[in-house]
């Protein structure tokens, strides 16, 4: 496991820093970051500001739009909720560590083949967020997979190609074994 | 937000005394609620007790028979555990009509229990609100108030509970199981949440210090005749205008047991046992059903633009019971294992 050296950035924009900040280290995307996080940095911040991961995109701020979501040990969360410090130790997945340039993961593809995106800017937390619902293997059919992709809007209004991509890649990974759903690792 | 320190505690005890040990304290769960009003500064405590590394994820079987909540087990993982999916489908209905899928893996069973309302002028510092501020005056009696109470408010306060999941574990008579600094206790569901009064600030009967350790759930899970109905403005992600969650035993075409709570109406979930004493020993018919709606919103009080509640809960109540009774459990069993593979 890599280690980078620790990183001290003073882009918190919280109030006025009197409790000092504490070494974190946050696994992400398969290495270890030790950083200086003060208590109420969120899991975005730590993720955008420090690390530079800004793929996981700030919207709300709030919880509502789902921009911010990020797999934490496989799950989804809404990492703008999150305090940094409380994730130590989780294995923490953002849109970076889900495929490369050169290898994209299927849902990228997906959303890049039914141009599922006009802006751009809810696309990692809507992959993020069908990653998660792949891996939680609830939602099969259409409906499903609205109602379980409800926590991530969209002002531009591609849901109609999001579904499309997204369905593409459960109905792809889904085999008939033994008579149940199954869901083929990436 | 304001800055405050935070403290990871690994036991029940020491979060109990980490927090009594530190001023203007909160205890940490999901986040979900508390992160959020932090940011908006409604909520604004200078230390956090984190529960995360507390063993109280499990859910369990417990010695009655019935289903042990571990209060840090998440809306998700609660909502899918096979036993509550079996036993107790209508809690595992009603979270997923709650929030997202994002929310439901960071939210708490404990801490859905302890979120806080979702009125406009709670959350905007810059009004009046009795629950914010103790004595400045409610600005939604009078102001725009159509997510607001129609049952059991006072003149102090016509919030209401935002929860879905809470309206079937009312329905259910949970039990909260709670530790603090004198010990353990257990809490009637009914007893949990309270109404607004004279004291809107509470919106519970924990004392100061106190943590909930698990939601326990009684054996009767009412499996075979259930609904959550939850009516709101868009179908998915938002809070209920109104819910009603019914749960029958019926033999034959008679109502043997009855349980009936509905959310988004009150200052808590509103469980109407004067309701369910209308329905035991009668048919399973529309018409007992409308007695039983129309006892339900006996007293309800419109606020102006919610007065629409009113009519709408009437009319939910008897549809849930309805749904209730005539719902195929062979056909829902099914629906229940196709989502489960």
């Amino acid at each position: 496991m890599n280690t980078t050296p620790v990183l001290q950035k003073p882009l918190d924009s919280s109030p006025a820093a009197i409790v000092p900040a504490q070494a974190v280290t946050l696994h992400v995307n398969g290495e270890d970051h030790t950083l200086q996080l003060a208590p109420w940095t969120s899991l975005l911040d730590a993720l955008r500001e420090y690390l530079d991961l800004t793929g996981t995109k700030k919207g709300c701020d709030h919880g509502q739009c789902g921009a911010c979501t990020v797999l934490v040990n496989g799950k989804r969360i809404n990492s703008c909720l999150a305090l940094a410090t409380v994730y130590q130790g989780s294995d923490i997945q953002t849109i970076e560590g889900l495929g490369t340039e050169e290898e994209l993961n299927p849902l990228q593809q997906a959303f890049i083949d039914h141009d599922a995106f006009q802006c751009g800017y809810c696309t990692p937390g809507q992959i993020c967020s069908a990653q998660g619902l792949i891996n939680e293997g609830r939602a099969k059919t259409v409906d499903e997979v609205r109602e379980l992709m409800s926590g991530n809007l969209c002002r531009c209004g591609a849901y109609t190609n999001i579904l499309s991509a997204v369905m593409e890649v459960i109905d792809r990974q889904a085999v008939v074994n033994n008579g149940t759903l199954t869901t083929i690792p990436a | 937000m304001n800055s405050f320190t935070l403290t990871q505690a690994t036991a029940i005890d020491e979060a109990l005394r980490d927090k009594a040990s530190h001023d203007n304290s909160a205890y940490l769960g999901g986040g979900t609620n508390l992160i959020d009003l932090m940011k908006e500064n409604v909520a604004r405590p200078t230390h956090l007790t984190s529960l995360h590394k507390l063993p109280l994820s499990q859910i369990e079987r417990a010695p009655d028979g019935g289903l042990r909540l571990g209060a840090l087990a998440t809306n998700a993982e609660t909502a899918y555990h096979p036993e509550v999916e079996k036993h107790y489908p209508l809690l595992s209905q009603t979270i997923l009509a709650g929030a997202t899928p994002q929310l439901r893996n960071m939210a708490t069973d404990g801490g859905n229990l302890m979120q806080r309302t979702r009125c406009y002028y709670f959350y905007d510092l810059a009004t009046p609100c009795n629950k914010r501020e103790p004595g400045t005056g409610c600005s939604a009696i009078g102001g725009y108030n159509r997510i607001h109470a129609i049952l059991g408010a006072s003149e102090q306060c016509i919030a209401t509970h935002p929860s879905d999941m809470c309206v079937a574990l009312a329905a259910l008579e949970a039990v909260v199981q709670v530790s603090g600094p004198d010990g353990e206790r257990r809490i009637k569901f009914e007893d949990f949440h309270r109404l607004p009064g004279e004291r809107p600030e509470l919106d519970n009967t924990l004392q100061p210090g106190e943590l909930i350790t698990a939601v326990d759930l009684p054996e009767k899970g009412f499996a075979k005749h259930f609904t959550y109905l939850k009516l709101r403005d868009r179908t998915s992600y938002a809070f209920a205008a109104v819910s009603v969650a019914a749960a029958l035993e019926l033999d034959g075409n008679t109502i043997r047991e009855a349980r009936l709570a509905l959310g988004g109406v009150a200052h808590k979930p509103w469980r109407s046992k004067e309701a369910e004493a209308l329905l035991v020993g009668r048919p399973a018919t529309v018409e007992t059903f409308r007695q039983a709606a129309d006892q339900v919103v006996k007293g309800a009080v419109g606020q102006g633009s919610n007065d629409f509640k009113i009519e709408l809960a009437r009319r939910a109540v008897v549809r849930a019971l309805k749904q209730a009774t005539e719902m195929n459990y062979e056909l829902d069993e099914n629906a229940f294992l196709n989502s489960n593979p």
